[in-house]
């Protein structure tokens, strides 16, 4: 066990408690304060795997606009501490096991893949440079049609909330 | 290498006030007593929850913000990789710009932009 | 390698071997030779923060025509320091039903989120925390958990002002960061990379004589995120009593201070860098200590200048500054991008950069005047009165025609 995967190991650990107590606390408020430390927690994972850009993006996009766009929808209802009571039903150990089960099985299935022990490489220097990135963005063989529809997409996103929250206005 | 620096910056930046806070707490005094720990409403008693009248303009701004922002990270890598584009490039994310300024422009005649 | 060179890693590899003299692991020398340059910048950046509420003071008491502290110490130069005594025995005094994770975190993500930007500013040309590659983004990322921090103290307050005071306060930050965000493509473009240090060391000619209205529009929003005059509608005495934090008390109020006080000089330190050329300056390169010094005078003409304007300009309502940042700034950002990635393409093959420089004020003087014109118009309809006023005097009112028939 090395450093790393410690490391690894912990942070995972953290970002699956928060997410568990994100839909199972019994105020809304603490779940919106959960989400935040599990978005971190992906974040840290982001740079782990050596990709710093996502790590940032992850913080700027995720817990910089739609963390705060999800607290202020919390905040802006009226039963923001209300304590609703546990939120786990009777029959949750149904899922539970389903789900413990569904994960033994993926292990199961990935581990007939020869390259399931081995140790990741290490990035190539050019695979962080943002700049190819960038081209590769515009680049006619590359990714210039999801870039391009990425912003029609944007704009979609744009009047589609504009014309939802407006009509709650008028 | 960096990046545990970074982390350890973090860790680092939030135990400092973290620490000076708790020196404090446990420099002054502690008498706790109904009438200080009251909310402050103008000097009176407080009249009902602490709650906000729904107003729709803090959202609206938050969903703005929100598109801006996931375009202008997009338009990074692009301004990163910058100096190796032909005008080709740069004409696309001109197109890119354009799309999303007719959204704001949009959003401005619609009358979203007020704040009321 | 020598001291003058390059002194952090002088300093590093000697206290490594010292470390490994003392029969330490080399590994976990190294660990606590990084925790220990961390903690050393920590505790110099929320130190220096005493020397800049006392510079702060002093101006603002000159552009008031009175004095300032000068009771304690030559020139007041201890009055910080006295009144960061004072309230450090302060007490605590915690609203009922506040809760008590998000009251407490607060303060402390406040101050922690500017602090981090320090990690990634490089200060010379061989004293840098961490070349990170994304440290533009990070920047920005580091702004976000402070906007975090002022929304768990508008809402573990457990108080309607605070609660209100937070929404503003973040609806107005958020607001100002795209402008910011999007200015920050410009030196981003220019020099093809998003480290700070690439940055600095790509600026043979300062980017703010390069593209002087996206630095204007990034130094404006800065003053806005910071929350310092004319943007200061947040923590004004007069508006929602102190905004976001009226429930708190003692050191936990002292460190939003802190924390704008440091913000204020980091967006100051920002620019500078950004647009300024940072460290660059003669023989900044060999003698790392000389671009230190450079960077920290840019610094404080840019801190000066921010102090200035607010001891001056009056306050904006909220409605004001929205309209300031979605119809104005955020428009003109992004055409400046489109105008400023345009020319500078078309100019790139020339090669010369006295005609870069030359086209690209050129671009931005043209864009200005076309601001200004917009700007002209639109004072023009609101000025514009709303019914024409008339020009005929009535002798005797006319009949009126609705009345009824009085049967």
């Amino acid at each position: 066990m090395t450093l790393s995967q410690v490391f690894f190991l912990a942070v995972a650990a953290i970002t699956l408690f928060a997410a568990v107590m994100v839909v199972s606390t019994r105020r809304i408020m603490h779940a919106a304060l959960w989400l935040v430390l599990s978005l971190f927690g992906v974040a840290v994972l982001f740079a782990l795997l050596q990709s710093g850009f996502f790590a940032v993006v992850q913080v700027v996009v995720y817990i910089g606009a739609i963390a705060i766009l999800i607290i202020f929808a919390v905040m802006l209802t009226r039963q923001v501490m209300l304590d609703v009571g546990p939120q786990l039903n009777r029959g949750w150990w149904i899922p539970a096991v389903l789900v413990a089960g569904l994960y033994a099985a993926l292990v199961g299935v990935l581990s007939t893949w020869s390259q399931f022990q081995a140790q990741a490489g290490p990035l190539a220097p050019e695979a962080n440079d943002l700049s190819r990135f960038g081209q590769a963005l515009v680049d006619l063989n590359a990714y210039v049609i999801p870039f391009e529809i990425a912003s029609v997409l944007l704009l979609g996103a744009l009047i589609g909330s504009i014309f939802v929250a407006s009509e709650r206005k008028g | 290498m960096d990046w545990i620096y970074i982390g350890v910056f973090m860790v680092v930046a939030t135990a400092l006030p973290a620490a000076a806070i708790t020196i404090a707490g446990l420099l002054a005094p502690k008498k706790p007593n109904k009438i200080k720990n009251s909310t402050y409403e103008c000097g009176i008693e407080t009249v009902g929850e602490s709650w906000v009248q729904f107003k729709a303009q803090y959202y609206i701004f938050g969903l703005i913000f929100l598109i801006f922002d996931v375009e202008t990270v997009l338009l990074f890598p692009w301004a990163a990789a910058y100096n190796q584009l032909t005008l080709f490039g740069i004409i696309e994310a001109v197109i890119f710009i354009l799309i999303l300024l007719a959204g704001l422009f949009y959003a401005w005649r619609k009358g979203e932009l007020e704040w009321i | 390698m020598t001291f003058w060179n390059d002194p952090i890693n002088f300093i590093g590899q000697w206290l490594q071997g010292l470390l490994i003299q003392w029969g330490v692991a080399p590994g976990v020398a190294q660990v606590i030779v990084l925790v220990l340059g961390a903690a050393i910048l920590g505790v110099v950046g929320l130190v220096w923060v005493i020397f800049l509420i006392w510079y702060e003071r002093k101006i603002i008491g000159r552009l008031q025509d009175r004095l300032g502290p000068n009771r304690v110490g030559p020139f007041g130069v201890f009055q910080a320091i006295a009144d960061m005594l004072k309230i450090f025995t302060k007490e605590y005094i915690t609203p009922d039903g506040a809760d008590k994770v998000p009251y407490n975190l607060a303060p402390v993500l406040a101050v922690g989120g500017v602090l981090m930007m320090w990690g990634v500013v490089p200060f010379a040309s061989r004293i840098i925390g961490a070349d990170i590659g994304v440290a533009v983004l990070f920047v920005v990322a580091a702004g976000a958990i402070g906007e975090l921090g002022i929304l768990f103290a508008g809402w573990g307050s457990n108080n309607k002002y605070a609660l209100l005071g937070a929404f503003r306060s973040v609806a107005q930050l958020i607001s100002y960061e795209i402008p910011m965000v999007i200015t920050l493509l410009i030196p981003v473009m220019f020099s093809g990379s998003l480290s700070l240090q690439t940055i600095v060391q790509q600026q043979t000619i300062w980017y703010a004589l390069l593209a002087p209205i996206p630095a204007l529009i990034f130094l404006i929003t800065q003053i806005a995120e910071v929350g310092r005059a004319p943007f200061d509608l947040i923590e004004a005495e007069s508006e929602i009593v102190a905004g976001f934090n009226i429930e708190y008390s003692g050191l936990k109020f002292g460190m939003f201070f802190v924390g704008e006080f440091l913000h204020a000089f980091t967006a100051a330190l920002l620019f500078a860098v950004l647009f300024l050329g940072g460290w660059r300056g003669p023989f900044a390169e060999q003698i790392p200590f000389l671009g230190f010094i450079y960077l920290w005078i840019k610094t404080f003409l840019i801190y000066f200048l921010t102090v200035l304007i607010r001891g001056t300009v009056p306050r904006y309502r909220i409605d004001q500054m929205m309209d300031i940042n979605w119809k104005l700034l955020t428009p003109l950002s992004l055409v400046m991008v489109l105008v400023t990635a345009v020319v500078f393409n078309l100019v790139k093959p020339v090669g010369s950069p006295w005609v870069t420089l030359a086209a690209l004020l050129a671009a931005n003087a043209v864009m200005g005047v076309i601001t200004m014109q917009f700007l002209r118009g639109a004072a023009r309809s609101r000025r514009r009165p709303m019914v024409a006023p008339s020009t005929i005097v009535v002798a005797r009112p006319e009949p009126q025609n609705t009345q009824s028939n009085p049967e």
